[in-house]
């Protein structure tokens, strides 16, 4: 398990995944989205507008494993001591962003038919939004100072109280009275989906899964080869 | 204990003041952070006209009516108390009775309450919309995913 903290190994491993990686990407992506507009049934409320969903939940759920993972590496750069941790940071934060903004997007496209409107502030709609500018925050702050040395720390501190705002995201339909509806899939029970239409929404939230490791993977190496020639 | 240890714990224990600190907040300020009421939570005496609010809950069964092609009428019930609303606008698509919905606008006597929104609410089941028909054919239809 030394790839996930060592630059040079997660460097060896990341040559061999790339390929299987995007490629099985594509395929999921093409079975997903096959699967989500034409092998699965209308909704008996949401009619076809629940197709929607196959792209705000996985989206979604990846913005905050992102964040989990940028989480986990910030402690393991502070407290460890180990750069990886940094590189990490600085390197997925924009997919986080994306992830959160397509979330957002949807999101609205789903509101404005279902609710009745594109936007409101309720607990859920607001902490997601404010996820999305803690990602801001972060990419920018990626970009700012002179020092590098200093900037991870900086980063990696923020990282850190920002993750505060994660169970706020996940829980707030549950403690709050919120315009959104409660997490569908919640217990390890039988989820009040049904398998025609989880079918669809797994393949998607794998598709989207694979794409995001792409473009990580992608990025921690280029942000490693850019730190050994010291271009920043 | 290590340096890298202690580091660790003092970044645990950093997170979880801070967490508990926002938590607290939240918590005393819930009563705000909450998008809506539900009709039992508003208490009689304490209706301010035409302060507006938002009030949230199911449209009652056999309570909608259709006054012109744009006003309307009904209830919004927690199954424990009921509110009265007019209504002049558009309805989303997913409105309709037995179903969840966010109403906002102002009390305009102690009894009336005249909404200037209507949202709909949808709940956390998905289902075919095949499997319903079957569903009331035999008999199963769960009053539950109305």
């Amino acid at each position: 398990m030394k790839f996930l903290v060592n630059p040079n190994k997660f460097n060896n491993i990341a040559d061999v995944l790339l390929k299987p990686l995007f490629i099985i990407s594509i395929i999921l992506l093409i079975l997903g989205l096959l699967f989500s507009f034409y092998l699965s049934p209308d909704d008996y409320q949401q009619g076809s507008t629940v197709r929607i969903m196959y792209v705000h939940v996985p989206s979604a759920w990846l913005a905050l494993l992102t964040y989990v993972i940028m989480t986990l590496y910030s402690i393991v750069g502070l407290a460890f001591k180990i750069p990886f941790g940094f590189i990490v940071n600085t390197a997925v934060a924009p997919v986080g962003a994306i992830f959160t903004l397509i979330c957002i997007i949807s999101g609205s496209l789903w509101g404005k038919p279902m609710w009745g409107t594109w936007w409101v502030w309720d607990a859920r709609l607001t902490s997601v939004a404010i996820l999305f500018i803690v990602y801001l925050i972060i990419i920018f702050m990626n970009l700012s100072f002179e020092n590098r040395f200093v900037r991870e720390k900086v980063v990696a501190i923020f990282v850190l109280v920002g993750s505060v705002n994660l169970p706020i995201v996940k829980f707030s339909v549950d403690w709050w009275n919120t315009l959104h509806q409660p997490a569908t899939i919640s217990k390890l029970s039988k989820p009040n989906i049904d398998p025609s239409m989880m079918m669809p929404l797994i393949i998607m939230t794998f598709a989207f899964m694979m794409i995001g490791m792409t473009i990580a993977i992608l990025r921690i190496k280029t942000e490693i080869i850019s730190r050994k020639s010291n271009l920043n | 204990m290590s340096l890298r240890f202690q580091r660790l714990l003092f970044i645990l224990l950093t997170l979880v003041i801070i967490l508990s600190a926002i938590l607290l907040i939240l918590y005393n300020t819930r009563a705000n952070v909450s998008y809506f009421y539900t009709p039992s939570e508003i208490n009689k005496s304490d209706i301010v006209i035409n302060k507006i609010i938002r009030i949230g809950g199911f449209v009652e069964n056999n309570s909608f009516n259709k006054i012109s092609s744009s006003k309307f009428k009904f209830k919004i019930t927690d199954e424990k108390e009921s509110i009265l609303v007019t209504f002049n606008g558009i309805l989303p698509d997913l409105f309709r009775e037995g179903q969840g919905a966010v109403i906002e606008g102002a009390f305009v006597d102690n009894n009336i309450f005249n909404a200037t929104n209507v949202f709909a609410k949808h709940d956390e089941n998905y289902m075919p919309a095949s499997i319903k028909e079957d569903l009331k054919d035999t008999g199963y239809w769960n009053k539950k995913y109305k």
